[in-house]
Formats: structure tokens, C-alpha cells, sequence
């Protein structure tokens, strides 16, 4: 018996061996491996050559990584909270969560997209889209952080967003479901001909990157999907995919594949804004926050707006148009040059490439298939500038290299395929592991790519990583794409899932990233600018403490007069002018978090304490080799207590 | 087991009221006397605890000869200048007033959580810097603290006698920095 057991070891241990030679050989083989490692190798004390932001999905946030070593180097919080830095905690940060529906801690990030200029990546901000509780984010590419949320009204699931046009003029973002608008108490099932599908453009003020929702274009109820801006020639157009032309509300997964053809909406955005300029458009009552961070203050304000501009695209002749595109596209990609623009049929196996000039001439002479809602359809064929037939199954996304070749990804069948812009002839493929979503390309989605490497972000986790139960973080996969053939050379664990990324080289970010706030700049209300202006006030049950920080101690750090019921508002200002040194501060029985404060940036944590005691704070970065030292109390006593406010150091 | 509270009891008085602190302080002493007399029991009530430590040699002047025992924060070196951005100084036999206070206000609000006016803190005191430190060595460590620590001799005996508390970059500019000196030849 035990014999036999070996037996069938052996064979199986055969097959395997056999099996997994016959994957080497469509692979590189032992030397290119080695090579593989060489690629991505980025030695001790050495820095990686790009940035790539990864949206973390439901994670709400932003993750910072390094390519080609596929190293994080950050998190940053955007639309929830963040424990690690007390944002969405800190009392400066909560307004930045504010909407109309009131502090709303979390939020689905999806598309990031880095600011340009001439349609090439300027790495002045990157915006991203709450999909949730529609949103728009600015982030600096200078600090790093959230400086501004745009709560979009009128839309839901804000997905085909947060894409720019190429002198960031707007930062658009499209619904996915559509609705009514206004929202009103009606039947679900009188959907059809009733929701409306809301376009928003959000101007970005060249100078400090204000958003300002400038109108909203209100479309047939269809799902908008995903979108791309024109570029060079085709600049002053955007183009949304859609599905759900059927206007299904119910089992969308059958009754939204129905028709062959849905559209890609083109939107002569320009014609728009000079109808919106010259007083065209109707005003609607609105509600939606509008949420700016401030450097020098360190403090977000949310203020409520209460009117938005809607337009009717059928009342600005030669501002709207739906091209045919087949099986419910999904990923909406337009050509460095802005005359292709690709729709990637999820449902198809074949990609439909449209050309802008022929859209154009269609336009002009006027060949249409009907309309849909008084927006002209133009003819499939008028359009079509070719399809690439890939052998492939669920095209999703596609972006492009700086030689003429497209990437596109394939869900149903794991795989990103390359191939030739204009000849639509397939050059490669390599299978991904498992189940791609997007992929990108630093720039591969401007004028200028930088095609060096694609990275390939994965649904699917599986057997890539040692199992960690059944949640698993995704994967990406970074291929080399500068020969004809792509390489996979890396496999790197991502945080919550990331939809779509941005990247761009180094030296566009590296010498602006600030390495301090100086303190000189600090505004903030309750700052402690010198050491002898710690103290601590009293008002009503509102305790201020005005506390400074360096290395390794907090001034004041012995505090009395704190009494039971008190809301104590712990007002950090870190006097540490060098770069890398936060301080933190955590108190016993803190019902926001700990918070992490920047040199030269003042912070504020609220404490409300409930028992009588001597409770101890600290900092929570390690500091210095005094950082276990840097520590205080303070006494608490009853409600009722007559204790005098008392602070000290030292003393 | 109630010499405690009688303690805080005479102490307020003596706060209260001044006539009576001489007779207080009588009285005090008196019962110091008895508490000595105590013995063991009067270690009890101290708070805390110590803990007894040898003498070391260097308390002893007779035993051992002057050698590197002088504390680094006392240590004159009037020659060094230290490592960094400065090389030369000159200073003017006159204070200049109008550095030395803008000196003051960038000492107030960079410097003074670490190092306070006439006592150790922190970091040492900078009363009389300029009689132990040539006026590059201070600049130096306020402008390049990270090597000064790493390399100076003096100032890596200072970081071991402050207790490895790292003298903090600041980010001052030399123009600061020079202010600051000038601010400590008025102290």
C-alpha cells in the first residue's frame, strides 16, 4: 500500500515537473529570469524611477508606490478615515469628509489622473473619484495630502470620472447610475425615459487648482462608464462609454446586454461652455459640500453650495453625439494623438476603434441612424476606423506607449494584449494572474507616454502570495514593454483594489515634494508658535491646550484642572523644522485617534474624559532615542472640582 | 503615620503668614531633630525611593590627578571650529542691538523648548557660549547639527552628556544662525 502511495507521489511529482516545463518554454528561461530580477532590482539607498498612484478602491484612499520595485511608500487618505495620520479624526481634517449627506468617513476611490498641460503630465495635483457619495479629490503632488473635495450633486456612482482635459481646464466626472433629477419619491419601475444621466465639469483654477462645478450636461438614463478627454486635435471633446441603453432598472446583468450596440457619447465640451458663458444653461436648486484644505491655516472648511447650472444637450446643436460601439463597452481610452478612440466591448471579444476625423466628416455630412432622445446616433460603419481582433475575451482597458502600440486588458480571459495603432494587428499578449482590471502606463493616457513599463492590476489573488484566509489583498504585475515582446519581471501585493492608476518619472515630483512646513508660514488658530505661548484656557466645558513638541518632549506636559465631562481640545503644534521628524500624540481613552503631526504643522485631537485619574499621553513616532520619554499626565478630577487650570514643565 | 499631614499643616502657615515663620521654622526644626532620631522609621516616609549610589573616584580631588574629567558642556576650546557651512566669523567688539534682537526672536521661538536662558534644560545654556566655543563651532552646530553629533569630538561628548537628546535641526538660515550669536554675546 505505502508503496503504491509513492508510486502515485512520484508520478504526480511528473507531472507537475512536465506540466510546469511546458509553461517555461512559452516563458523566459533561466538567464532572462535572472535578468528579470536585475530589472526590478533597485538597491539599498537607491530610488526608484517612477511614481505610481494606485487607487485603492474601498479603501477610499491612495497608495504611493515606486516602479520598477513595485515598493510602497504611502498611503494617502482621501475619502476615509485614516487613523494613521488622525485625518478624517483631526478637527482640521473632518470637514474635508462633510457632504450633504452629512460626515461620510469612507469612500470608493477609483480613477486617479495626474494634471497637465499641452496634454502632457505637469505633476502640479492628481484628482480622484469618490464612487460612492460622488466626490471629487485634488490631491498636491507637492505635500502629498488632500487638499480639496467637491461633492458632485445629481449623480450616482461616480464612475466615469475623475479623468482631465489635457490643460486640466476640468477635471469631468460622469454618473453611473442614473437618476431622477431633481431626486424625487417616484416608482422604480418608471425609470425609462424619466432618470437622467448627469455629466459634471469641474473647472480647476490654473494658479492654486480651486474646483468649481461649472454645469452639468443631463443625458438620456443610461450608465455612463468610463470617459477620456481629446487630446491635440480632438481637444474640446470628451467621450463617455455607456451601457444600459436599454434603461433597465432591474437584473441589469440580462436586461442591460439586450441591444448589440450601446454608444460612446462624444461631448464638444467646448461648444458647451461657450453656450453655459453666454448665460445659456437653467439654474437648479442644489445641495453639495465643497471641502478646501488650507497649507498655511493646516485646517479644511466645508461650505454648502446650493445651486448648479444644468444644460440640455439637445438645446446646443452640435454638442452632442452617440457613436455605435458593440457589447456594453466598458474602458473608454483615447490615442496619444486624439484621433483614435477606443471602445473595449466588455462583452466582446474584439475591440472597436473609432476615428475622430471620420467622426468629423460624419458630423458634417450629416449621416444618421436616428436619435436617441433628440441626440443624433451616427452610423457604425461611418465611424469605425477599424477593430482589432484579439482571440481575446472581456476587453476592458487600453493605454498606449510612445511607439505606436496599444495595451489592452482582458478580464474573462487574464491577459494584457499588444498591439500596432493603425494596422489594429495584434503583437503580443502575456497572460496576468489572475483576472485583470486596468493597467497603465506612466502617461499612457496623455500626448506623452513613457513606455517603459506596463503595470497590470489583478481582481484575482489566489495562489500568487502565501494565503492570509480568504480575504487577500489584489495583485499587480509589471511588465517591461520596451522591446516587441513584453516581459513580466515583478509581482507586487496592492492595498483594497485598485481601479485604474496614475504614473509619472521621479524627477517630475521628487524636487517639489515639501520636506517641511515652516513654521514661519503656520496660520493655524490655535498654534503655539513660540514655547512661551503653551498654555491652557478654559471655556465653559471647552479646554484648549495649546502644546508644542520637540525632541522628546511636549510643553506643557503635566496638565490639572481637567475635570470629568470636559470636551479637552489637544492643540499640537511640532516646533521641529527638519525634514522627517513628526510627533505624534495619544491620550488614554481617545475616541478619535492618535495624530501624527507634520514639522511645522499644528494638529488638534478632542478628548472627552470620562473617568477621574491621572492619564497618561504620549508620542506615538519613535523620535528620538528619548522618544520613550516623551510622555505626560493629565489629572483629571470631578465634574464638580474646583481645581484651578494648572500646566508645567519641567517643574 | 500623621507627621505628613502636620507637615503640610505648618508649611501653609508659613505661607499665610510671615511673622510667624521664624517660630515656625523652630518648631520645624525641632521636630527635624526628632525625626532623625528616628532613624529607620523616617526612611519610610520619604516619598519615592533612592537609590544609594558609590562615591565615585573622581569626587575624591586628592586621589586622582585633573584628568579628562571636565564635562563637555564645560570644556573650553577656543579653536575648533566645528563642522559645517561656516569657516570664518568676525565679530565686532560692539553688539550689534538690532541682530542680537532679531536673534532673540528666532531663539524664542526655534530654540527656547530645548535650551532655556542661565539653566540646563534640555541642551545646555547658552549663557557665555563664546568664552568656551569659537563663534563657528555654534553656528556650525545650530546649522549642521546631523554631522556635528556624528563627528565633532566635542559635540558627540555633548550628545552622551545630554543624554543622546539630538541637538534638532531647525532649519535656520546662516543669517539666523548669526542673529542667535549675536543674541548669546548679550546674555
Amino acid at each position: 500500500m505505502k508503496n503504491l502511495n509513492y508510486l502515485i507521489c512520484i508520478l504526480f511529482g511528473l507531472g507537475i515537473t512536465f506540466s510546469s516545463c511546458n509553461n517555461q518554454s512559452q516563458k523566459s528561461n533561466g538567464a532572462l529570469s535572472s535578468s528579470a530580477a536585475e530589472k526590478v532590482y533597485v538597491a539599498p539607498g537607491e530610488q526608484d524611477e517612477f511614481y505610481a498612484f494606485l487607487s485603492g478602491g474601498y479603501s477610499g484612499n491612495l497608495t504611493v508606490y515606486g516602479l520598477p520595485s513595485g515598493r510602497l511608500f504611502k498611503e494617502i487618505p482621501v475619502f476615509s478615515q485614516f487613523p494613521t495620520s488622525g485625518y478624517g479624526y483631526s478637527e482640521e481634517t473632518k470637514p474635508m469628509l462633510n457632504t450633504s449627506f452629512g460626515f461620510i468617513p469612507w469612500d470608493d476611490l477609483h480613477h486617479p489622473d495626474i494634471s497637465q498641460t499641452n496634454g502632457e503630465l505637469d505633476g502640479r495635483w492628481i484628482f480622484v473619484n469618490g464612487n460612492n457619495t460622488p466626490r471629487i479629490a485634488r490631491v498636491s503632488l507637492s505635500t502629498f495630502e488632500t487638499e480639496e473635495i467637491i461633492e458632485v450633486p445629481n449623480s450616482a456612482g461616480n464612475h466615469s470620472s475623475s479623468f482631465i482635459t489635457e490643460n486640466t481646464e476640468y477635471v469631468v466626472a460622469g454618473t453611473r447610475f442614473s437618476v431622477p433629477v431633481p431626486q424625487r419619491d417616484m416608482p422604480i419601475n418608471e425609470y425609462k425615459g424619466n432618470f437622467k444621466g448627469a455629466l459634471s465639469f469641474i473647472s480647476v483654477a490654473p494658479d492654486n487648482g480651486r474646483l468649481n462645478l461649472e454645469f452639468q450636461v443631463l443625458m438620456p438614463g443610461f450608465n455612463y462608464d468610463l470617459s477620456h478627454p481629446g487630446r491635440g486635435k480632438s481637444h474640446g471633446w470628451f467621450f463617455f462609454t455607456t451601457y444600459n441603453t436599454e434603461e433597465a432598472s432591474s437584473l441589469l446583468e440580462v436586461n442591460a446586454s439586450q441591444n448589440d450596440k450601446d454608444f460612446i457619447a462624444a461631448v464638444n465640451w467646448k461648444k458647451i461652455e461657450e453656450y453655459v458663458k453666454n448665460g445659456g444653461g437653467t439654474k437648479m436648486p442644489a445641495d453639495y459640500a465643497h471641502n478646501v484644505y488650507d497649507e498655511e491655516t493646516h485646517t479644511g472648511t466645508s461650505t454648502m453650495k446650493k445651486e448648479v447650472i444644468t444644460v440640455d444637450p439637445t438645446q446646443v446643436p452640435g454638442s452632442l453625439y452617440f457613436l455605435p460601439t458593440p457589447k456594453s463597452p466598458h474602458g473608454c481610452d483615447v490615442d496619444p494623438t486624439g484621433q483614435y478612440i477606443i471602445g473595449n466591448g466588455k462583452l466582446s471579444a474584439d475591440l472597436t476603434v473609432h476615428s475622430f476625423d471620420k467622426m468629423l466628416a460624419a458630423i458634417e455630412g450629416e449621416k444618421f441612424d436616428g436619435d436617441a432622445y433628440g441626440i443624433p446616433i451616427l452610423k457604425f460603419e461611418d465611424v469605425l476606423a477599424g477593430t482589432v481582433k484579439s482571440g481575446g475575451l472581456g476587453p476592458l482597458h487600453t493605454e498606449f506607449d510612445d511607439k505606436g502600440n496599444a495595451y489592452t486588458t482582458f478580464f474573462i480571459s487574464s491577459e494584457v494584449v499588444k498591439w500596432k495603432v493603425g494596422t489594429w494587428e495584434v503583437i503580443d499578449r502575456k497572460p496576468t494572474y489572475y483576472s485583470v482590471g486596468h493597467l497603465m502606463i506612466p502617461g499612457g493616457n496623455s500626448r506623452k507616454p513613457f513606455g517603459k513599463y506596463v503595470v497590470a492590476m489583478n481582481k484575482i489573488t489566489k495562489d500568487r502570495y502565501l494565503p492570509t484566509g480568504p480575504e487577500m489583498e489584489h495583485s499587480a504585475q509589471l511588465y517591461d514593454i520596451s522591446g516587441e515582446k513584453m516581459e513580466l519581471l515583478l509581482d507586487f501585493p496592492t492595498h483594497g483594489e485598485p481601479h485604474y492608476a496614475a504614473g509619472c518619472p521621479a524627477e517630475l515630483l521628487a524636487s517639489n515634494s515639501k520636506k517641511i512646513y515652516r513654521l514661519d508660514d503656520n496660520k493655524h488658530k490655535y498654534a503655539t508658535i513660540g514655547v512661551d505661548d503653551a498654555r491652557v484656557e478654559r471655556n465653559g466645558n471647552e479646554v484648549h491646550v495649546y502644546m508644542s513638541t520637540i525632541r522628546s518632549h511636549f510643553t506643557p506636559d503635566n496638565i490639572e484642572g481637567v475635570k470629568v465631562g470636559d470636551k479637552v481640545y489637544f492643540h499640537i503644534t511640532n516646533h521641529e523644522q527638519d525634514f522627517d521628524v513628526p510627533h505624534g500624540f495619544s491620550i488614554i481613552g481617545q475616541g478619535t485617534s492618535e495624530i501624527l503631526v507634520m514639522p511645522g504643522q499644528t494638529k488638534t485631537s478632542l478628548w472627552e474624559p470620562k473617568k477621574v485619574g491621572v492619564w497618561p499621553f504620549y508620542c506615538t513616532d519613535f523620535c528620538s532615542a528619548l522618544h520613550q520619554e516623551m510622555q505626560g499626565y493629565v489629572r483629571v478630577s470631578p465634574a464638580n472640582s474646583n481645581i484651578d487650570l494648572s500646566w508645567s514643565l519641567g517643574e | 503615620m500623621f507627621l505628613l499631614p502636620y507637615h503640610s499643616y505648618f508649611w501653609a502657615i508659613i505661607n499665610k503668614n510671615k511673622r510667624m515663620k521664624q517660630l515656625i521654622k523652630n518648631i520645624v526644626f525641632l521636630l527635624a531633630l526628632l525625626l532623625i532620631g528616628c532613624g529607620e522609621k523616617e526612611e519610610k516616609k520619604k516619598e519615592g525611593f533612592s537609590v544609594t549610589r558609590q562615591k565615585t573616584e573622581t569626587e575624591k580631588p586628592a586621589s586622582t590627578p585633573a584628568t579628562e574629567v571636565t564635562k563637555a558642556s564645560e570644556r573650553i576650546d577656543l579653536t575648533n571650529k566645528g563642522l559645517g557651512p561656516v569657516t570664518s566669523v568676525t565679530l565686532n567688539p560692539e553688539i550689534d542691538q538690532a541682530m542680537a534682537s532679531t536673534g532673540k526672536e528666532v531663539y524664542d521661538k526655534m530654540c527656547l523648548a530645548c535650551h532655556r536662558i542661565g539653566k540646563k534644560f534640555i541642551g545646555p545654556a547658552p549663557n557665555g557660549i563664546l568664552e568656551r566655543r569659537t563663534p563657528e563651532w555654534v553656528m556650525n552646530m545650530i546649522l549642521n547639527p546631523e554631522q556635528m553629533v556624528k563627528e565633532d569630538p566635542l559635540a558627540k561628548d555633548l550628545l552622551v552628556e545630554f543624554n543622546g537628546s539630538p541637538m534638532a535641526n531647525q532649519g535656520l538660515t546662516e543669517e539666523q544662525a548669526r542673529a542667535v550669536l549675536e543674541y548669546f554675546r548679550t546674555l
